[in-house]
């Protein structure tokens, strides 16, 4: 396959997740702050989550519900809004029209035009919500269909690879900022407002009813375990991890246990870390500093992708022409 | 909606001899449309515009390539009857049999030039003539594969070639794409009509490409080189690729290596054999032409000269195309040939030429001028439409450099019925671009891009212009 065509497939499908992500996150917090009286709406914390507060900073004065909802859904100036994440899934797409699937195009494209059309209209702040669920359930849709309509060569699994690390590394920043926002205020421990927010944090990640199977009551040091850890939640980064090593190998064929390049070797490395892991041990030694180095080495694992099969130089031929 | 105040206005109308009066082929489709529910081919007109948009059936509009948007399309399709298409057929193959002559004898002897037919001075002074490409041999002598020719017809019916498009001609994708849809809209009207099928035309592209492959090899790498997204054609590109099966490639992922030309994989450098590029001869490789050129292949020139990646079309072949060279293809048929043009040419004044120049000059107003080189309906000069200001301008330009300019008569296009924004039918000019491929021999696509000049009286069918496009049945 074409490096950049892989390239291309890589971005479309991190883009499509990230859009996805985001709305999760506008969504939950949107119905948070509804249990909330005014003055105690948490919007900052939204933003922190993305990443994005020197730029939101950048650009409005107050973290208040209309701005932030701007700033994430629809600012164009924010490259990880909703708006931009899906113009850029788009014109990826666009760049591979000929490598994916009609159908896949089809829903990408109208995907576009949907959100495209709501940002001209500008009046989503208001109730947010049907906008929101419009784009997971699109966001749904794109995945259910490109699954069902591709072949399992290699640019599904790159599509995949993608997909499961950006959802690593959203699934590590909710609970990174949740986290140290929720946590710190010891009198609210075991309230009923404390056990709102927790539920609200599994919701982004759409996790409450399978946490709730899992482990019944909510409690912080089990959350944590189910969206780092659990080998069968799959918005776990555990398990986003496990399937990106899957597809990786099964593009390069090399072996389990062993690597054939850098990218194989950060990704077999980084789950095994997680897999040889217990909760307790990381909550001791500091969870941010854990979620910190992983959001580190999921960015190394993309550079070593990037560099061994994206941008390819031609002194390097002899490496890649072997495999 | 009916056709009862459609109006001819003395022009020559596709599909009426006479108000009321249908041409050949066209009463079951009239008495179907004319059966329809009140605004229902309104309904089906929007219904297929919104299914382009889904699809991203889209260009890029402007030279920045800033805006996208759906080609018109308009759902009446325009037919032509075998007995019309029969001398276009043969006229067409003729021509671009010619041509390719023509093409190989410019690039090495030059026989034609010195046999006095064509003149040496607009051979040397054209700006698509490429040096770099004499002596060079493509395979089996043929250096343009991919043609699309501009037919037009003025107002007694009579059939002219307005220009050879030898270059990278582009729309064959939304030929396919618009029967596609007007299958979907008159099934019945279209399976009794016996209209030829055009969805061939990607298979028959693909064993033209192979067969340029330098060496016996059984199964040739071929691929279609794009400038990219941002490109007019975009959508074409990927288009033809997706129905060749064959990558889309642009010219970042192409690397010169050990000789070849190869493509940078996840799994390294992959030889390529054949490139149907899309993008011109100035951008293909900065080290032989344009320094400046970010689309190209460095070194993409030398491996093409020592015969190891063939190049659809062929490098040097816009001098064809040189709408100075156009007035003289009747006699280059003639020459190389030793027949008589079957297509006859619109009589084109040529601007260099000491005396027609003075009758360019002198009627203007009568007049379309046209530079040598620029194609999508820019550079162009329609004298009956145009303020005194703008004749003066190009007065002005066609005496500062003559070899750049010839003029035509204003022909007055033939017009077909399209359905105008208040739901009635009104008269539009068009022309007909078809598609020739050469592989071993010529093969014109039974159909082409009927455009459309959407707005009222203009003569523009360009799609960079407000130009759309029909369905081209070819009957029988």
């Amino acid at each position: 396959m074409l490096s950049r065509v892989a390239d291309a497939i890589y971005w479309m499908n991190r883009y499509l997740e990230r859009a996805d992500n985001i709305a999760r996150f506008i969504d939950v917090n949107y119905h948070l702050s509804l249990d909330l009286r005014g003055g105690d709406e948490q919007w900052l914390p939204l933003v922190a989550t993305t990443a994005a507060l020197p730029q939101f900073h950048e650009r409005f004065d107050r973290p208040t519900r209309g701005n932030v909802i701007k700033f994430l859904a629809f600012d164009r100036e924010n490259p990880d809004s909703i708006l931009s994440c899906v113009e850029r899934a788009r014109e990826n797409a666009r760049a591979v029209r000929d490598q994916i699937t009609i159908e896949t195009w089809e829903e990408i494209n109208t995907f576009y035009l949907m959100v495209r059309h709501e940002a001209a209209l500008d009046n989503v702040t208001g109730d947010p919500h049907r906008f929101l669920s419009n784009v997971k359930t699109t966001g749904g849709l794109i995945q259910g269909v490109t699954d069902a309509t591709t072949s399992r060569s290699e640019g599904w699994h790159w599509g995949r690879i993608g997909r499961m690390l950006e959802r690593a590394d959203k699934t590590s920043r909710i609970l990174d900022v949740k986290y140290f926002i929720l946590l710190p205020a010891v009198t609210d421990v075991g309230t009923p407002l404390d056990d709102l927010q927790w539920t609200a944090l599994l919701k982004s990640a759409s996790a409450l009813e399978m946490y709730r199977k899992r482990y019944g009551r909510i409690a912080p040091e089990r959350v944590a375990e189910f969206l780092l850890l659990d080998r069968e939640f799959p918005r776990s980064v555990q398990f986003c991890l496990h399937l990106a090593d899957v597809s990786l190998r099964t593009i390069t064929g090399t072996q389990g246990e062993t690597f054939s390049n850098p990218a194989e070797q950060m990704l077999g490395r980084l789950g095994s870390m997680l897999a040889y892991s217990g909760i307790e041990e990381i909550v001791t030694a500091g969870l941010h500093e854990f979620l910190d180095q992983l959001q580190r080495d999921l960015n190394t694992v993309d550079d070593a992708i990037h560099d061994g099969f994206f941008a390819l130089r031609p002194a390097a031929a002899t490496i890649g022409g072997n495999q | 909606m009916r056709f009862d105040g459609y109006q001819i206005e003395g022009f020559f109308d596709e599909t009426f001899a006479a108000p009321g009066v249908p041409r050949a082929g066209y009463q079951p489709l009239i008495e179907r449309i004319e059966a329809l529910s009140e605004g229902e081919l309104l309904r089906r007109q929007r219904a297929a515009e919104s299914a382009l948009m889904d699809a991203g059936v889209t260009f890029n509009a402007g030279t920045d390539g800033g805006t996208e948007r759906i080609f018109p399309f308009d759902l009446v399709p325009r037919m032509v009857p075998a007995s019309d298409w029969e001398p276009i057929e043969r006229g067409l193959a003729q021509r671009i049999t010619a041509l390719n002559l023509f093409l190989d004898d410019v690039y090495h002897d030059q026989r034609i030039v010195k046999d006095g037919i064509v003149p040496a001075h607009l051979i040397e002074n054209a700006k698509t003539y490429v040096p770099q490409c004499r002596g060079l041999n493509p395979p089996g002598g043929i250096w343009c594969h991919i043609t699309g020719t501009d037919l037009i017809r003025d107002r007694d019916g009579t059939w002219y070639v307005l220009e050879d498009n030898l270059r990278c001609p582009s729309g064959v994708s939304y030929v396919l794409e618009n029967r596609q849809l007007l299958k979907r809209t008159f099934p019945a009207v279209f399976a009794a009509a016996g209209v030829r099928p055009v969805e061939d035309y990607p298979g028959r592209l693909l064993e033209a490409l192979q067969r340029l492959a330098p060496a016996a090899l059984a199964s040739p790498v071929v691929v279609v080189l794009t400038p990219g997204i941002y490109n007019s054609a975009y959508f074409e590109h990927s288009f033809l690729a997706r129905q060749m099966g064959v990558e889309l490639v642009e010219g970042r992922d192409l690397v010169v290596e050990g000789g070849f030309v190869t493509m940078r994989t996840t799994k390294g450098f992959r030889r390529v054999d054949v490139i149907y590029r899309r993008i011109d001869d100035d951008f293909l490789d900065p080290l032989t032409f344009r320094d400046d050129s970010a689309l190209g292949v460095p070194g993409l020139f030398d491996v093409y000269r020592a015969g190891r990646v063939a190049l659809a079309n062929a490098p040097g072949t816009g001098i064809a195309d040189d709408k100075v060279i156009y007035a003289f293809v009747p006699q280059i048929i003639r020459y190389y040939l030793d027949q008589d043009p079957i297509l006859p040419n619109v009589p084109t004044y040529v601007c260099s030429d000491d005396e027609q120049r003075r009758y360019v000059l002198a009627h203007l107003d009568e007049l379309v001028v046209k530079t040598a080189n620029d194609s999508g309906g820019y550079g162009m000069l329609i004298g009956p439409h145009a303020t005194a200001d703008e004749r003066d301008e190009f007065a002005r330009r066609i005496e500062a450099f003559p070899r750049n300019y010839i003029a035509q008569p204003t022909i007055a296009l033939s017009r077909v019925p399209v359905i105008a924004g208040d739901g009635s039918f009104q008269g539009r000019h068009v022309d007909l671009r078809p598609f020739i491929l050469h592989g071993e021999t010529p093969w014109v696509m039974p159909g082409g891009l009927t455009r459309v000049a959407l707005t009222p009286g203009s003569l523009v069918v360009n799609s960079s212009q407000g130009g759309g496009s029909k369905d081209t049945w070819v009957l029988g």
